[in-house]
Order: C-alpha cells, then structure tokens, then sequence
C-alpha cells in the first residue's frame, strides 16, 4: 500500500503548494490593489487614527481634533468659525476626499508625507503620540473677517493677496456652510453632507478660486496696460481718438456707454474714471486678438490647470476670438472669464510696480515638534509691465477713486487708494442681474500691502441698485482697512 | 522497497527522540506566550494580564501531554506534538487577541471566548492523554468497524433531529446540549468514519481490487462492492443539501476516495470518485442559493453585497491585501471589519495573515504541512494494514480539511463553513483533533518500536514481510 500511499503524500503536498502560492499572490502580487480598493475601510479608519495636523492662521489653529467614542476613528476634524474659513481649509470627512488645503496638504496633516518620517521617527522613540505636521498659511483673520461680513448673506466672493508678496490675504465665498456639521461618523453627517451637495446655493464651490466671472469694466485695467505696454498710447493722459458710439469691427453694432459724455476721445484716465466702453473696445480691436491674449496671459490668464496656490485655481480665459468679439472682450463683456483672484492679481500686478508674484497661501510646513518642513519664498510670477506703465496705471486708477463714483465707499482717510469698479452683464440678452465688481489696492510709503478683488453676485437688491461701488467697494475697503490696521 | 525505505519501515526501531520533542515543546509553549506579550504591548502598552495563566495553562497541558507519551508512547514520532501545541497556543493567542475588540466580543455573539477555548483545549488533551493510555494498541479499533460506520452515521444525521440541531449562518451543522454548549458532531465524525473505512476497507480491499471487469480502459468494481461507495456518495449528497455544509461533504468523500484508492491501489477508483463527485458537486450548486452564493462569492470576492454592503468575503481579502509581506503585528490589523463569529473561527486565518503578513501565513501553513507529512510518514512505517489505512485516513482528513478551510478563505476554491485545526475558536474541533494527534502518536510509537508488538492476525504479518 505504500506505493499510492506515497502519490496521496505527494497530492497533499500539491494542496499545501496550492495554498502556498495563493497566498502569495494575495499577499504580495495583489496586496496594493486590496489595500487601496474604495471599499477598504481600514484606509479611512488609518485616516483617523491620530490626531490631525492643524491649519494655523495668524498663529491660531481655525482646525481641531476631538477624540470620539466610535469603534472606527479615533478623532474627528473640527473647525472653528467653519463657515468664514471653509474656503481656505475645505473640509475632510468620511463621506468624500477632503478639499483645499485639508485636501491638498492631506499627506503632511495626516502625517504620512515622507518628510515627516524623520521627526515622526524620533517621536516614536521618545514615546510622543504620532500626529500630522501644521500648515501656516498667509491668511490675515481680520481681512478673512470683514470680506465674510461685508458679503454678508450676498452671494459672492473676495479675495485679497499682498501685491509686494503675492501672500494669499483672504479668501472668502458666501454662501458657506459650517464643515463641522460634515466630519463625523453619523447618520446626521451623512444627510448634511448629502444636503449639501444638493443646495442649488452651491455653498461647497469656492467662488474666490474655482469661479469664472466675466470681469466686466475690471478688465479695462488690462486693455489699458496692453494699450500702454504696447505703445498704443504716451500715457493716461493722451485723447484716444475714440468715437460715441463706436461700432464693433466690421458690424452694425454699437456699443454705447453708460456715463455722460465725456467718453468721446476721452484719455485713458477718464475713461477708467467713467468706465467708457467704447475706449477700451477701440484700444481692443487695435491691439488685436493675439496681442490681447498675451497681455491677459502674462497677468495669468489661460494658464490651464497650473496656476495652484496651492489649491489648484479655476483657469481664468481670454480666448482666441474674432475681431468684434475680441473688442467686446475689450470691456469685460464677452467670452472672457476670471477669478475673483484672477483680477485681484491684475490689481497687484499694477500697485507692485509692474511685478506680479505668484500668488500663495501655505506660508510654511511645520512638524509637531514645531521643525519647519518647508518655507515659502516669494516668487516672481510675470512682468506684465514696466514700471512707468505701472505708475501710470496707478495715476490712473487713484484718480478712479478720487474722483469717481465709488469715492466714498473705497477711500481711506490718508491712504492712496486705487481701484475700478466693474458691473458685468450675464445671461441670456442679459436678462439676469449683473455682476458687482470692485477690484483695488491701498498705497503706503509708495508700497502696497494689500490688492483685492469683489465680486457680488447677487445681493438680493433691486436691478438699478447694482454697481460696483455701491456693491463691492465697500467690502474691498473694509478689506484694505483691516490689513492696514493689522499692520500697525 | 528501496534502500531508502529502511528509515521509514524498519524492524530494527529507532531512538526515541523524547528529548527532541521537550525541547521543541518548550519552543511550542515559550513562542505563544511571547505572542501574549506582543498583542498586549500593542493593545495596551502594557504586559496582559491573562498571560501568566494562559502561558502556564498552556505549558502544563505540554508538560502533562510530554510526561504521558514519554511513559505510554515513548517511541511516537516527536514533531507532532510540538507542532501542535504550537498551533494550539497560538490560536488561543489569536482569540484572545480578537476577543480585545469590543465589536465582535459582544454579549450577543458570545463574550470574549478565549477562557472556553482554554477550557475546550484541556478537554482534548484529557482526551489525548486517555487515548494513549487506554489504546495500548491501534489494532483494537479493527474490532470496533460496524460500531464505528453506525456511530459516525448517528452523529452525521444529529444536525437534523428537531430539537436537538440547529441552524447557524445558513448551515445546519451544530448541535446544541444543553447544559455542555454546541457541538459540531462532524468533527468527531470525521474521526470515527476513518476508522470504520480503514476496518472496511482492510477486509474488503482484495475484492474490490481484484474482483473488477475492465470496461473502457477502467477496472470497474462489482455491484456488490460498489454499493458502500455509493451510499457514501449519497450520505455527503445528503449532508450538503441537508445540512448545507459544503466542507464535511467534500471531505467525507475525499476521505473515502482516497481510502480506496490506497487499499485497493486502483486510479480508476480515483476517476470513479472524481466523476462522482463533480456530478454532486454540480447537481447541488445548480439548485442550492446557498451554495451558488459561495460560488459567485468565489468568482469574484470584492463583489458589494445586494444592500450596497461589503460583503465579509471582500472583508477577509482586504485582510490579506492590508497585511502584505510581514504583517501589521499582533494586535495592529483590522479583522474585526469582517464582523461576525467568523473572525474568531472560520476566519482566523484573515487575522494572521494580516497581522502576521504573508510570512507569518506560510509558517502557518507549513507548521500543518508538516504534521501531514508526519502523519504520511506514520502511514508509510506502519507495519499492519489497518494501522496503514488509519493513520493515512486520518492524515488526508486533516490535510483536506487545511486545503478546504485555507483554501476557501483564501479563495482558491469557494468558502465552506469549517474550522481550522488547532487555530480556529469551537471546542469540538480542539477536541477532535487532539484525538486525532493521539491516534498518530499511537500508531507511530506502533510502528517504531524496536520490538513489533505480535500481531493478532498472522494473515496481515504475512502480508508485511511478502511486500516488504
């Protein structure tokens, strides 16, 4: 009997060599696939099972972590004052990946990003409890404060960044919503979350960066620096030959201005001062289409998916067009879109000189045990102009506020304050309310601390009632003033 | 028989090697008790509290077990002890280590168990040590065939009595007594049928070799022989549309094919079962939901449940994906996802590959090829018929019952609701395969004595040294 004894002997050896190589294809060849599938819990419970890293502003965390009693995640994120910050950190929670700077530092908060292994390593031998390193962004509270409270229960959306810097100041989007209601494991987070994600108010969409607007009289700034940058004209100050009305290019269309009358052959200060339509569009449709788009690139315009602050930012376009589309673009009120960012940039760019530098909100990477990881310095983005061009510009739009109609919303008692209001048409022939826009910066010591773009989308007031300085510039002042004041 | 086989079928006996086996003891018992120490400084930060009772707990019932071969079996081949000691010390740690998570210790499905399984383990040493006290020879069970295929047939059919069995995750396989628990009467079954083939098959190999028409290129056996086979064939039919337990079934008709195919050293017996079986096989999964649901759970593992759920097949996957090559270490994974009873039983083997990686998983399944090998080697120096049969009948449960039980949660063939040997929460299971150990080292310590002990049936003696 030992002969087919023998071959059973073998055949069980054959089933132990089965398992012995399943086992190993489970385990090493499909081990990554398994641990990263979308159903394997223990991702998100590894997620939670230490303390999450914070974002600091001003030297003040606006995140926390509480310790739950629930048998999967040990802590759970929570905000302070949510609702004004939820443009900056976003939110992370059970239900889908986190976003913003929680998203976007998501491997230096949890503590995985490979440069925290060192530090994480000695906290391991010390007996310190593991946890994520600190974000410290540029945000400044008080400007973060007055934009959220001059927006109010308007729907829209601020931002302000230090021209000399590029520094991210604030960054506001109303509506917002409270991350806290989102975080935790509960049949309440869930709903929140599923509600809003429905809310036709969009409360999650960070207007200040992933928001395209058409920029309206905003964009004149840029047509006025090709214009200058371009030799079109001397200076603010040279007649532009323009006529009232002024028909597109090639059509019987007019366009018309809103103002007085002053806008036929007006300079370029008065045209910025009263917003001439027809200037901007003549200045335009002479520079021309390709030369229009390298002005707005070099501000930052059509830079696809690689303008990151480091939240990836809504790309901002000016498109290849035809001629009278390309002179309506002129004026803001074509195919052209941006960013509230992308116009405060536009302002920057102008109070620093000609300078535009890379805008940025993660001013540096701290490990727990307070190590700096990584620091920020200030880059150079373009040179959208020179400085003469710059000062100009400047000239031009602090006559904007002196002497225009946003005069006592924007000015600060003695500060120099340049801006340009803007009101966007949209919809279908325009049907629905325009778009308030305010875009400025303040001047001290012949430096700029602090450039900011408005924008209202909808404030619940009466069609005539809308306008940029009625609107917008006096949450862009309050902006200003609260830099200004934190700076003393 | 070759020269080689001196070493395996000797008349001149062999050292006894006790001393080998306390020591690789020592090694069974210290190796569980530094895994205590491991999942309670993982867990707590601290030494657990119940490892000084269980370490001594679990190297008294060594130390009893080793005195007890030592003095009634000392020629017993000394690695099957050892290994399953190991085995059973360091499923006890694996309990416990599961029984630290509050979700599935809950009241509801049965406390923390690793007290009982202790408890359940010192019942199968009992047990072991009577075997080897009481059995002074295998050959006694010879007498016992008859009584054996009844009793194995009683416990079979005891899941169905009303009352008495019942019905747990779909499979009716546990019967409960009150007063003592549940049992899972298969796992002694499994046992006492292997004796009665051995029996059977002693006496009736001739004419089912020999006795047979050839048809088709295969010895085809006579009706009269072929009868048994196919009432066996019917009875794990019957158990797994019956008693819906996938596992016992393949396992009995496993066992027996294999039986045959050794006493009778015809392959057709082997296609025969084969054909057999895989008619079963299909029969029942074409009607059964339960069993069509092991087999898409088979098909494709990480498949969502019908509610949108992860089903606990994609649960036991994640395990091993998440444990990888070495392991998150004892007490750092994250079976207790699977949820359930199964993580303590018939998942246990998602635990140690997770927390003890693939490494861990490979000494695991090697520690059980090695008490098969063991058990085969048994067979193989055995110098009786009967002795032959039995401790190959007993080796091939144990093996198949490793490849259906790893096999299935490790998907190399569909899940069927069994225990692994030694690793796995049940106290029938502990018991039965301590009995089974005892049988080996009985039948081992048989076959190494230095002096053959006279055989009762002269016939069988003859037959040895002819083949021989």
């Amino acid at each position: 009997m030992n002969k087919p004894m023998r071959r059973v002997a073998i055949f069980c050896g054959l089933l132990i060599l089965a398992l012995l190589a399943r086992v190993n294809w489970v385990q090493f060849v499909q081990a990554d696939e398994l641990q990263n599938d979308a159903n394997n819990r223990r991702t998100i419970i590894e997620r939670y099972a230490q303390p999450r890293g914070d974002i600091i502003v001003d030297g003040e965390p606006v995140t926390g972590s509480v310790e739950t009693d629930d048998d999967d995640f040990t802590y759970e994120r929570t905000y302070t004052d949510g609702e004004l910050w939820a443009p900056v950190t976003g939110f992370t929670s059970l239900f889908r990946s986190a976003t913003m700077l929680e998203g976007v530092e998501d491997e230096f908060l949890t503590g995985d990003d490979d440069r925290l292994f060192f530090n994480n390593t000695i906290d391991m031998l010390t007996g310190e409890d593991p946890r994520g390193g600190n974000v410290v962004t540029t945000l400044n509270a008080d400007a973060q404060r007055a934009a959220y409270e001059g927006l109010g229960d308007a729907k829209g959306a601020v931002a302000a960044i230090d021209p000399r810097t590029g520094a991210v100041l604030a960054l506001v989007s109303t509506p917002s919503f409270d991350p806290n209601t989102v975080t935790g494991n509960s049949e309440e987070a869930s709903e929140a979350f599923a509600a809003l994600s429905e809310d036709p108010d969009e409360p999650t969409l960070n207007r200040a960066l992933r928001q395209t607007y058409p920029p309206g009289s905003t964009f004149k700034l840029v047509t006025a620096t090709g214009a200058l940058e371009n030799g079109l004209l001397p200076d603010v100050d040279e007649p532009t030959d323009t006529p009232d009305p002024y028909y597109l290019p090639g059509t019987e269309s007019e366009v018309t201005n809103l103002t007085n009358d002053r806008c036929e052959n007006a300079t370029l200060r008065i045209a910025l001062v009263d917003s001439c339509n027809t200037v901007f569009a003549k200045l335009s449709d002479e520079l021309g289409n390709e030369q229009m788009i390298e002005t707005a690139e070099s501000f930052g315009y059509n830079q696809g998916e690689d303008l990151t602050i480091p939240i990836r930012v809504q790309e901002s376009v000016y498109p290849e067009d035809n001629a009278p589309q390309n002179a309506q673009a002129g004026f803001g009120q074509a195919s052209n879109r941006a960013t509230p960012l992308q116009m405060a940039m536009v302002a920057a760019a102008i109070a620093n000189n000609g300078t535009l530098m890379e805008p940025y909100m993660v001013d540096k990477l701290v490990a727990p045990n307070l190590n700096v990881i990584e620091q920020h310095e200030p880059q150079e983005f373009s040179r959208p102009m020179s400085p003469e061009t710059a000062q100009q510009m400047q000239s031009a739009m602090e006559s904007v506020v002196s002497d225009g109609p946003s005069h006592d919303a924007a000015s600060i008692d003695g500060v120099t304050v340049g801006g340009k209001t803007g009101t966007a048409q949209h919809g279908e022939e325009n049907s629905e309310n325009p778009y308030a826009w305010f875009v400025s910066y303040a001047m001290v010591d012949d430096e700029s601390p602090v450039a900011v773009a408005v924008v209202v989308e909808d404030a619940g007031v009466e069609r005539d009632a809308i306008s940029g300085s009625g609107l917008a510039a006096p949450i862009a002042h309050d902006v200003m003033e609260a830099v200004l004041g934190s700076q003393e | 028989m070759s020269s080689t086989s001196n070493t395996t079928v000797s008349t001149g006996g062999l050292p006894s090697r006790r001393n080998t086996e306390l020591a690789m003891l020592v090694f069974a018992v210290l190796l569980p008790v530094l895994a205590y120490a491991n999942v309670g400084l993982a867990k707590d930060e601290s030494l657990p509290a119940g490892m000084a009772g269980y370490g001594l707990g679990l190297g008294l019932l060594a130390g009893v077990m080793h005195l007890v071969v030592r003095r009634w079996a000392p020629y017993a081949d000394p690695l099957l002890l050892p290994v399953a000691v190991l085995l059973n010390g360091m499923g006890l740690v694996l309990i416990w280590r599961l029984d630290q998570e509050p979700t599935i210790t809950t009241d509801s499905l049965g406390g923390p168990m690793a007290p009982n399984q202790l408890l359940w383990s010192t019942v199968g040493v009992a047990l072991f040590i009577l075997v080897l006290l009481f059995l002074k020879d295998h050959r006694i069970l010879q007498r016992y065939t008859y009584i054996s295929m009844v009793v194995a047939l009683v416990l079979l059919v005891m899941p169905l009595v009303p009352g008495l069995g019942k019905n747990v995750n779909g499979a009716r396989i546990w019967v409960s007594l009150p007063g003592v628990g549940s049992l899972q009467p298969a796992e002694f079954a499994k046992i006492i049928i292997v004796v009665f083939f051995s029996g059977y098959l002693m006496v009736k190999r001739d004419a089912l070799a020999l006795a047979s028409r050839r048809f088709m290129g295969l010895y085809l056996p006579r009706g009269r022989d072929l009868g048994p086979i196919l009432v066996v064939w019917a009875i794990s039919l019957m158990i797994l549309v019956l008693e819906t337990d996938l596992g016992t079934s393949l396992l009995f008709f496993g066992v027996f094919v294999i039986m045959l195919y050794i006493a009778t050293e015809r392959t057709s017996w082997i296609v025969f079962g084969l054909l057999l079986s895989v008619g079963g096989a299909v029969f029942v999964a074409s009607f059964n939901s339960h069993v069509k649901t092991r087999v898409d759970q088979w098909l494709d593992p990480l498949a969502l449940a019908s509610n949108g759920g992860v089903t606990e097949s994609a649960q036991v996957m994640y395990s091993f994906g998440s444990g990888g090559l070495f392991g998150s270490g004892l007490g750092q994974g994250f079976s207790r996802l699977i949820g359930g009873i199964g993580a303590k039983s018939d998942y246990i083997l998602a635990t140690v590959g997770e927390e003890l990686g693939l490494a861990g998983m490979m000494a695991i399944i090697l520690l059980y090829a090695l008490l098969i090998e063991r058990g085969f080697r048994t067979a193989l120096a055995a110098r009786d018929p009967f002795g032959k049969l039995l401790a190959g009948g007993l080796t091939a449960v144990f093996a198949l019952q490793i490849f259906v039980v790893a096999g299935g949660v490790t998907g190399v063939i569909p899940l069927t609701g069994m225990t692994m040997p030694f690793l796995a929460q049940g106290g029938s299971s502990v018991i039965a395969n301590w009995a089974l150990i005892a049988l080996l080292l009985r039948i081992s310590d048989t076959a190494r004595k230095p002096a053959p002990a006279p055989a009762p049936s002269l016939d069988a003696e003859e037959t040895q040294v002819v083949r021989a």
